[in-house]
């Protein structure tokens, strides 16, 4: 079936098309409003909410899951999903306090734990790339699978016990600032992120795959390899979650951070990162990040138990992929209204006509 | 055809607009029973829209569908097709998942008692429709891995099944081998003869000749003629559609070959070709023809490293290319401009420049970052050589008409200075103005001293640019021939497998 | 130029060779597969154990299995429809709650109406996941994710730390989580039934074949006036109203429940519904299948216990069988694809 758009000598820009800048922009400012929202909401909860001295505490909160979201985000764009990232965190937690108690030095265990985090993502991408296998039942897969692993490997216990010094990280703030050394990671890391994805040629590569990846293929691109070593990097990052989630309470459990892929998916979702592949920003999705920490803190300060909270991320999420597609319905609902009426009328896309 | 009963099918006074286009401006047309009909034009002519409004996917902003002299309108395809009309796709979407009985019945399956499925009577039927259309064809297997050919077969059978009286196919042969394109003329023969009403719409004019009854005409959206096949000729036709007379189209310029740019020798890939020798020196064109099937594109791909190669091997410039790596190609100085230019040649999403850029972005980045900007004056750069018409560069690339799109496609590897540049079917889908600038550009190419592969599957366009002929039949070469030796029956006859003693 | 074919010595077109034969029969082999992995697992554990093979065993692993083979129905559905449901679990510990909580306040309910009620708590969860999917055009996988942990926490809120224990539930309604009809739990015989009507149905009505064409083709379904909305909404009505009613099973096999009930039901819904060769593409699988992968996870699980081999590895080995299972239809498929190919019609 030939082009829907209609092929003519001049070119054209079909009104009802928004330009992808303009919508991103768009997305953006209301992710400005949402920030707005959310702190006023805070604010309107407990004074405590507005000191610097909460600040941190909103950072602390987020910290990890704003870390791996980084990845997920490349990953989303190039139309694949990693679903296994707690697991891996909770995994590479539990390897690097069982290392540690069986007296590796901290540093060697911190490793340990990264190398992990590299392993987990190896055999995603293995499975994705090589294999050929979609990445949703995959990550669906070693979501379970390094879960059980590390239920394997400390089914009942907990171990604590870390060098007081880093065990501080998760409790103390960068001497100077209000903000805690996850945040400040992160700062580092969506900073990077940004520039490559942004401003780079793998950027390109990526919202490439994302957008086409035949063509992308076509035109010397490393799909494999570029999504390969996006899985391989989103595991060990989120290695890196683990060892500072780890740290963070000062001890280890094989359940550590089950479930918090959703908060991962709700940031990068929210950021306005295409479900589909092929769009998204880093900025939109520190935004997000901004977002959640403040929300989940107003509502913790808001005495609002962890699971009700759980309720207001999940609707989050739903609502991140509704509101673009409300537009869309109003749209199809007034066409329909419209035929069913008289015979002529202004033709809209067609995309909007088939049943 | 049975005009004396008044058309079956009447379009008229039909206008659509997207935005501001006009895609149909006071069009009309007849189908009769027992008929068939042509519909030729240029793409962006109109035929693809109007198709769609047959489909019942589109409404028309003015004008009136009737069938058998009643008004109809259909808010959705199912509509369409319960009026009786049937679309046959090019690329007809079947589901993998389910038989071809169930294909063929999906949505309508014959039910037994307790509204159950009456699986039997289901294949029983498949089978005597296939014996309709004189064809064979299992039942009970599923469609996944089904030829082309054999899908188009059960859409035929759908259509039949739901016995409609009007038949569109869409640009059908386009991917059929020979022996196929015979059986599906034999087949739209008994459906005309059964008295259905089909449109045949076909860029091949020997098709249309050899197959219809009329024709009509579409350019820029608007009727221009129709008339029964004995009064015209494919010059009136071509001029119809054009509304100029095609003067040279292939203006080839004469080149001095240069030294061997690329050396096939004995590539074989199971079950695709074998033992394909060829060699390709700077400044030469040289083209790939045969039959749709004979796996021109299937070595272009090899070459390109996009399918792997079994045996044999490809050199570029005396050095060897190490199989199915895009990126060795590339960096070896390879271009392949590919059949498929939206899926595979253009990422439809992006902009214009990002598309123009794609392939170059180590040659746009300093110090590893894109400059801003940078693609947008290295695309316009090459946008004003090609003479590409856009709007702005930042634009969609989905926004312009296949012949610029396709000028993209070839800006991108331009921009790379390839040694050989390869391109499947350069002007498919293309009006003809912008043909004639896509061959006035490869010729350039070869002058400037690039080595040019063609893949075509039009004649005319073989034997106008080509200074050499290579032609496959089934995977392997059957004949070469020389700029002396080019003669359109041979070519023929070496693309139908019919070799005769080769001559020195 | 327009000869017609001749009819009577042409060969099938397409015919089924022998190797293509043979590639629709792996197709098919999957149940068969797993039947066989079933016997295989129960024969080694019973070399391991005599007692694995005894009647109590037996009726457990009927059981045991019966929860997630229900749950695997509605879930193939909607696998099959090229979706997926990832709330099921928190559909069947809401509805379990519910159940318990009518008990609490009408001692003399009749089990009938709380099975009622628990499927119309799943139906009405399932309807708005459809809702979202079909009328907001959001894919399944967000929304689902979204809702599994929405419903759980509205029914952690309405739980509170409570928990509701056997003894606030009827007899007559506990007996169905541990009665037997001549040695087959009742539970056994809820599934079996359930799954044995939905593959007929899968299978013999419109309807069911609908779904199988969406997942194969949603473009093509649309196209052909399949009323692609309607189905996979229905479709998602299915899995939540299942699930509710497995909820309300749930309760009376487990005899109490509190907020955490159905946990991670939702993974091992998956693993089995993929090791029963539902591909999660949709188009493809059978809930005979589905529900026999279940089967096989959970006798697995069981085996490994007579083994000596401590529960902690369950998740592990679900997790490993999931990404398994679906490694290996991937590698079937390519090794089937170029069987089922068709050569060009004529080689004139």
């Amino acid at each position: 079936m030939s082009d829907v758009a209609p092929q003519t000598e001049t070119a054209v820009q079909p009104p009802s098309r928004v330009s992808p800048f303009r919508a991103l922009v768009r997305w953006e400012s209301m992710l400005l409003v949402l920030l707005g929202a959310t702190i006023l909401y805070g604010a309107a909860v407990s004074p405590v909410f507005l000191n610097s001295g909460d600040l941190f505490y909103i950072c602390l909160n987020v910290g990890e899951v704003a870390i791996m979201a980084l990845p997920v985000t490349l990953i989303v764009i190039t139309g694949e999903i990693d679903l296994s990232i707690a697991s891996t965190l909770g995994l590479a937690g539990v390897v690097m306090a069982e290392a540690f108690k069986h007296g590796w030095s901290i540093w060697a265990a911190m490793i340990a734990a990264l190398a992990l985090g590299a392993v987990a993502g190896v055999f995603n991408g293995f499975l994705v790339t090589r294999v050929g296998l979609p990445s949703l039942a995959v990550t669906i897969g070693t979501l379970t699978l390094y879960r059980g692993i590390a239920q394997v490997i400390l089914p009942t216990d907990t171990i604590g016990g870390f060098p007081s010094g880093l065990a501080n990280i998760g409790v103390v703030p960068i001497p100077g600032t209000q903000l805690p050394y996850s945040i400040a990671f992160f700062g580092l890391l969506a900073v990077v992120f940004g520039v490559v994805l942004h401003m780079t040629p793998l950027g390109r590569a990526i919202f490439a795959i994302g957008a086409s990846q035949e063509a992308a293929f076509f035109a010397g691109i490393r799909v494999k390899r570029i999504k390969f070593m996006l899985f391989v990097l989103s595991g060990i990052l989120s290695g890196f979650a683990g060892i500072l989630w780890t740290l963070r309470f000062a001890s280890a459990r094989y359940d550590s951070g089950t479930g918090l892929e959703l908060f991962v998916v709700t940031i990068v979702l929210l950021g306005g990162v295409s479900i589909f592949g092929g769009r998204g920003t880093i900025v939109g999705v520190v935004l997000a990040v901004a977002v959640l920490g403040c929300l989940q803190t107003a509502l913790t300060l808001a005495l609002v138990s962890s699971e009700d909270q759980n309720i207001v991320v999940g609707g989050l999420l739903i609502a991140s992929v509704i509101v673009p597609n409300v537009a869309g319905l109003v749209r199809r609902t007034r066409v329909r209204m419209r035929s069913a009426s008289a015979r002529r009328q202004i033709g809209d896309r067609p995309q909007a006509e088939s049943a | 055809m049975n005009a004396a009963e008044g058309p079956l099918l009447r379009l008229e006074h039909a206008d659509k607009r997207f935005g501001a286009i006009r895609a149909l401006e006071n069009v009309h047309i007849e189908l009769f029973a027992g008929e068939v009909h042509g519909l030729v034009g240029e793409n962006g002519a109109g035929k693809s829209t109007l198709v769609k409004i047959l489909a019942g996917v589109l409404r028309p902003d003015a004008g009136r569908l009737l069938l058998d002299g009643e008004e109809a309108i259909f808010d959705n395809a199912k509509q369409s097709q319960t009026a009786g009309i049937a679309i046959i796709f090019q690329e007809p979407t079947l589901f993998p998942d389910l038989s071809v009985a169930e294909n063929i019945f999906v949505g309508g399956q014959p039910l037994k008692r307790g509204r159950r499925i009456d699986v039997r009577r289901m294949r029983r039927d498949a089978v005597g429709l296939f014996q309709q259309l004189g064809v064979r064809l299992d039942p009970d297997r599923l469609a996944r891995g089904l030829s082309i050919a054999d899908q188009q077969l059960v859409e035929i059978a759908k259509a039949l099944s739901a016995h409609a009286r009007v038949i569109v196919m869409d640009e059908p042969t386009a991917a059929l081998t020979a022996s196929e394109v015979e059986r599906l003329f034999g087949i739209v023969e008994t459906l005309r003869a059964r008295g259905a009403a089909v449109l045949f719409i076909s860029h091949r004019l020997e098709e249309i000749f050899g197959l219809c009854q009329r024709v009509t005409v579409m350019r820029d959206g608007r009727h221009v003629l129709t008339q029964p096949i004995e009064e015209l000729t494919s010059q009136a036709i071509i001029r119809a559609m054009v509304g100029r007379e095609m003067a040279a189209l292939f203006p080839k310029v004469a080149s001095e070959p240069g030294p061997i740019v690329l050396k096939v020798d004995r590539l074989t890939r199971e079950g695709v070709f074998t033992d394909v020798s060829f060699d390709v020196r700077g400044g030469e064109i040289v083209a790939l023809a045969g039959l749709v099937g004979a796996g021109r594109s299937e070595v272009a791909r090899a070459i390109f490293g996009i399918d792997r190669w079994d045996a044999g091997s490809v050199e570029i410039s005396g050095r060897k290319l190490p199989k199915a790596s895009p990126t060795a190609a590339i960096a070896a100085g390879i271009g392949l401009v590919p059949e498929d230019r939206r899926q595979q040649g253009l990422v439809m999403d992006f902009s214009i420049e990002r598309n123009i850029a794609l392939a170059s972005l180590g040659r746009v980045q300093r110090f590893g970052l894109i400059p801003h900007g940078a693609e947008r004056s290295f695309a316009r750069d090459w946008a004003v050589r090609l003479q590409l018409k856009y709007g702005r560069l930042s634009n969609p690339v989905w926004t312009l008409s296949g012949g610029n799109q396709q000028k993209v496609v070839l800006a991108k590897w331009l921009a790379r200075r390839p040694a050989l540049l390869i391109v499947d079917e350069p002007t498919r889908g293309i009006d003809v103005g912008t043909k004639a600038e896509v061959h006035r550009l490869l010729s350039e190419l070869a002058a400037h001293g690039v080595a040019v592969l063609m893949i075509s599957s039009e004649l005319p366009e073989v034997l106008g640019m080509a200074d050499r002929i290579v032609v496959l039949f089934e995977g392997r070469v059957s004949r070469t021939f020389a700029r002396a030796d080019i003669d359109e029956d041979a070519i023929m006859r070496a693309a139908t497998g019919l070799v005769e003693e080769a001559a020195a | 130029m327009t000869t017609t074919v001749e009819r009577a010595r042409v060969p099938y077109d397409g015919e089924r060779t022998g190797s293509h034969q043979l590639a629709e029969l792996l197709f098919r082999f999957r149940e068969l597969g797993i039947v066989l992995a079933l016997v295989l697992v129960v024969g080694a554990t019973t070399i391991d154990n005599q007692r694995f093979v005894s009647g109590t065993s037996l009726q457990q692993l009927l059981a045991g299995a019966a929860i997630i083979a229900l749950l695997a129905i509605g879930e193939t559905i909607v696998i099959v429809t090229r979706n997926v449901d990832l709330s099921i679990g928190s559909v069947l510990g809401i509805s379990a709650y519910a159940a318990g909580s009518v008990f609490v306040h009408y001692p003399h309910a009749s089990t009938f109406v709380v099975l009622l009620i628990g499927l119309l708590v799943g139906a009405a969860c399932g309807a708005v996941n459809g809702a979202i999917v079909t009328i907001l055009r959001v894919p399944s996988l967000v929304v689902t994710l979204g809702t599994l942990y929405v419903i759980r926490g509205i029914d952690a809120a309405w739980a509170g730390g409570n928990q509701i224990a056997s003894f606030s539930l009827p007899n007559s309604f506990n007996k169905i989580g541990y009665g037997t009809i001549a040695g087959v739990p009742y539970l056994g015989l809820i599934a079996i039934g359930a799954v044995a009507v939905a593959t007929y149905a899968m299978r013999s009505f419109r309807t069911g074949r609908d779904f199988y064409a969406i997942g194969s083709n949603p473009e093509a379904a649309r196209l052909a006036g399949i009323p692609v909305g309607r189905r996979v909404f229905t479709a998602f009505v299915l899995s939540g109203a299942i699930a509710g009613f497995a909820g309300v099973l749930w309760l009376s096999y487990f005899g109490s429940v509190d907020a955490i009930a159905g946990v991670g039901y939702e993974f091992q819904v998956i693993a089995a519904v993929v090791v029963g060769g539902v591909a999660i593409f949709g188009g493809s699988g059978t809930v005979l299948g589905a529900a026999l992968g279940a089967l096989l996870l959970n006798t697995i699980s069981s085996a490994l216990v007579v083994v000596n081999v401590s529960s902690n590895w369950n998740q592990a080995l679900a997790g490993a069988l999931l990404v398994g299972a679906i490694a290996f239809d991937r590698l079937i498929a390519l090794r089937v694809a170029p069987a089922l190919r068709t050569r060009r019609s004529s080689r004139e």
